[in-house]
């Protein structure tokens, strides 16, 4: 923050007080996810510093019982299956969405974007709800479906924007010189927005990886997924194990949309490259 | 030939445009079938059970037929009963007895337990006569459950919406207040508003001065601390919120800081707490205020705030009258935005909040979950989806907020 030319004392004392305010909210913001970390390699069964040594036998809890094997397993699987879907429907609506002809456009973006603002409680409520009349709750598919629903903006929005620098005169060259719609789409449009899909890919994954109320709403006790088990865990008996779960989902997320963002990054900048 | 060629060459063009925009909008059917299939018709679904409600009309149809006979209000004649006591048995032996009971309890307090005693005399010989069900069943020889029962047998009903406002329909067809150890909906909505609206206000504390400062620094620093502010935005609410489980403890990291600080001599219980439960959602919603203001203030021109400072303003007056305005929508914006998604939490009052500090989503919950009462779920809901929409078109129509921007 740079003072003005010829700052006086209470300015000084300002700038000071802004900065010290600010290191503040900042400690505040990064701190605390970062404090289930060393306490996940605690050798004591305790939440409490300092350490009574270090070990990884919370780790070995998570990974190696059966309980939480299968819940790993649930969210790797159910994550996948959200995943493949909410890509593939996302990219092409936000095709859909990107030619200028689309109609009532106004209303059907904010469709779209309606699962994240929605409260999740009234969405997994009212699935449960309709999944059970049609025979779907309790089914890796309902649970797929519905991460499906809650995933799904997040494609749209990272392909739409790789999409908004896409030149569509390309589109027309290749029917021109005899591509059929499909072999253009797959030969020059896909490559071109492959980091933006691959982007909204890794944001869908991680929304149905972390999510945890419709999931606590739809699967039955076969179906349980790792933030579940954690959740269930936090309620009833709260032990270390939890902050070894909480490490490695949290890893995992951040892995996953540092990847995304230097991928969209990327398709911003192929897109830029293109238009020049 | 050419007279007849024009319209026919319209005809085309139209049909031509018509094609046009459809194949966009087939692109996109198949993600709107979906969101149709497994998003819109799951919350229809959920808010019709709010307004539609036929048990006690499915339970009662003789009744139902006997009593538009017999017109006069409040207790009605012998017919009456000898109709409902052959519906009671009929639900009796189709054992929809406990589904009916638990239906008209939430209208009339009390009537489960005696229209389980009335069924099993209905059930048995010789028919009991209108004295022995009163006899059995005290409510059915009063005038207000014959409303209730009246109320009850129409399929659409306005009951459980008025009672998530703590209203219901008095004996004088009017609507009033349910009385006050019933009233517990307006303390709820309220307690979600108030924690919402602290929430906001703590997250733009905090957020607009770090975002001055973030547009004012160098640009990497500006680019370390925007990382900063994405990691927390990234981890998902369940770990945030187990992250402050663990620090909220009586043993936790934040009772040992401030012992240390000596701000406090005793250990605080801050798990179960309001004030546990503000401190995480502050820390998890600050983002989500602070990204809105940031992506306003780098619009903000610094030479207009040289030249007011030039022209002779106080360092004040130029944040008030030119700073001020020029980033008041991303403040708007980033606020709303924060105090919408905080109407909807539901994890982390679970795990941190006490038995005083649920929100509605926890209420809505618990009536699917433990009360098995799902239309009062279903009243639940539609307020809070009202109220929520309600403020999104507000915050795109208005603030121009577009989430299409952001992270």
């Amino acid at each position: 923050m740079p003072l003005s030319p010829y700052p006086t004392n209470a300015e000084r004392i300002r700038v000071a007080a802004l900065w010290f305010w600010c290191v503040l909210v900042l400690i505040f913001l990064v701190v605390p996810i970062f404090v289930p970390v060393p306490l996940s390699f605690n050798s004591g069964s305790f939440f409490t510093f300092p350490l009574a040594g270090l070990s990884t036998r919370w780790y070995e809890v998570v990974l190696g019982t059966p309980r939480w094997r299968a819940a790993i397993g649930n969210s790797l699987l159910i994550g996948l299956g959200a995943t493949v879907l909410a890509t593939f429907l996302g990219t092409l609506t936000a095709i859909g969405l990107s030619d200028p002809k689309f109609p009532a456009r106004r209303f059907v973006v904010p469709l779209l974007i309606s699962p994240l603002i929605v409260p999740v409680v009234v969405t997994a409520v009212g699935t449960y709800l309709f999944y059970a009349r049609i025979g779907l709750a309790n089914t890796y598919v309902g649970i797929i479906l519905a991460h499906t629903v809650l995933a799904s903006p997040f494609v749209v929005v990272t392909v739409g924007a790789s999409l908004s620098g896409f030149d569509r005169n390309l589109m027309r060259a290749t029917s021109i010189l005899g591509a059929k719609p499909l072999t253009g789409f797959l030969r020059v449009m896909l490559p071109l927005i492959l980091p933006g899909v691959l982007s909204g890919a890794a944001f869908a994954f991680v929304t149905s990886f972390d999510e945890v109320v419709v999931a606590q709403f739809l699967a039955n006790a076969q179906q349980r997924t790792l933030p579940l088990e954690m959740f269930t865990g936090l309620r009833e008996q709260l032990s270390p194990a939890i902050t070894a779960a909480a490490t490695l989902m949290m890893g995992l997320s951040i892995l996953l949309l540092i990847v995304a963002n230097l991928l969209a990054r990327r398709s911003r900048q192929n897109a830029g490259a293109l238009a020049e | 030939m050419s007279s007849i060629a024009m319209p026919t060459s319209r005809a085309t063009i139209s049909a031509k445009d018509h094609r046009d925009s459809l194949r966009p909008l087939a692109l996109a059917a198949p993600l709107l079938l979906l969101l149709l299939f497994s998003f819109g018709a799951p919350i229809v679904a959920l808010l019709s059970r709010a307004v539609y409600e036929p048990t006690i009309a499915n339970a009662l149809p003789n009744t139902v037929a006997a009593l538009r006979l017999d017109n006069a209000a409040g207790v009605p004649a012998e017919p009456v009963f000898v109709a409902l006591a052959a519906d009671l048995k009929q639900a009796q032996a189709a054992g929809g007895i406990y589904e009916f009971a638990k239906t008209l309890n939430a209208r009339l307090p009390g009537a489960r337990s005696q229209m389980l005693r009335v069924a099993r005399l209905a059930g048995q010989d010789p028919k009991p006569t209108k004295e022995a069900m009163i006899k059995a069943a005290p409510l059915l020889g009063e005038e207000q459950s014959w409303t209730a029962i009246r109320t009850g047998t129409n399929r659409f009903t306005s009951f459980f919406l008025l009672s998530a406002f703590d209203l219901r329909w008095t004996d004088q067809g009017t609507i009033g207040a349910v009385s006050a150890d019933q009233a517990v909906f307006t303390r709820v909505f309220g307690r979600t508003f108030l924690i919402a609206t602290l929430v906001t206000l703590a997250t733009l504390a905090l957020a607009f001065p770090l975002a001055y400062v973030m547009t004012n620094v160098r640009p990497v620093i500006a680019g370390i601390v925007l990382v900063l502010v994405l990691l927390p935005f990234w981890t998902s609410i369940l770990v945030r919120t187990a992250a402050w489980t663990v620090i909220l403890q009586k043993y936790g990291l934040l009772n040992d800081l401030l012992l240390w600080l000596g701000m406090t001599s005793d250990r605080l219980e801050l798990m179960y707490s309001r004030t546990g439960l503000i401190i995480a959602m502050t820390h998890i919603q600050l983002p989500f205020t602070l990204l809105p203001i940031y992506s306003v203030m780098r619009s903000v021109q610094p030479s207009q705030l040289r030249a007011a400072q030039s022209l002779g303003g106080r360092p004040f007056t130029v944040f008030r009258r030119v700073y001020l305005p020029q980033v008041m929508p991303g403040v708007l914006a980033g606020c709303l935005l924060t105090f919408i998604l905080c109407l909807g939490y539901y994890i982390t009052p679970v795990l941190i909040g006490g038995a005083s500090d649920q929100l509605i989503s926890n209420f809505i919950a618990n009536y699917v979950n433990v009360e098995l009462n799902w239309e009062m779920a279903a009243a639940l809901s539609f307020v809070l989806l009202a109220s929520t929409l309600g403020l999104y078109v507000v915050m795109t129509r208005y603030l121009g907020l577009d989430l299409f921007k952001m992270g």
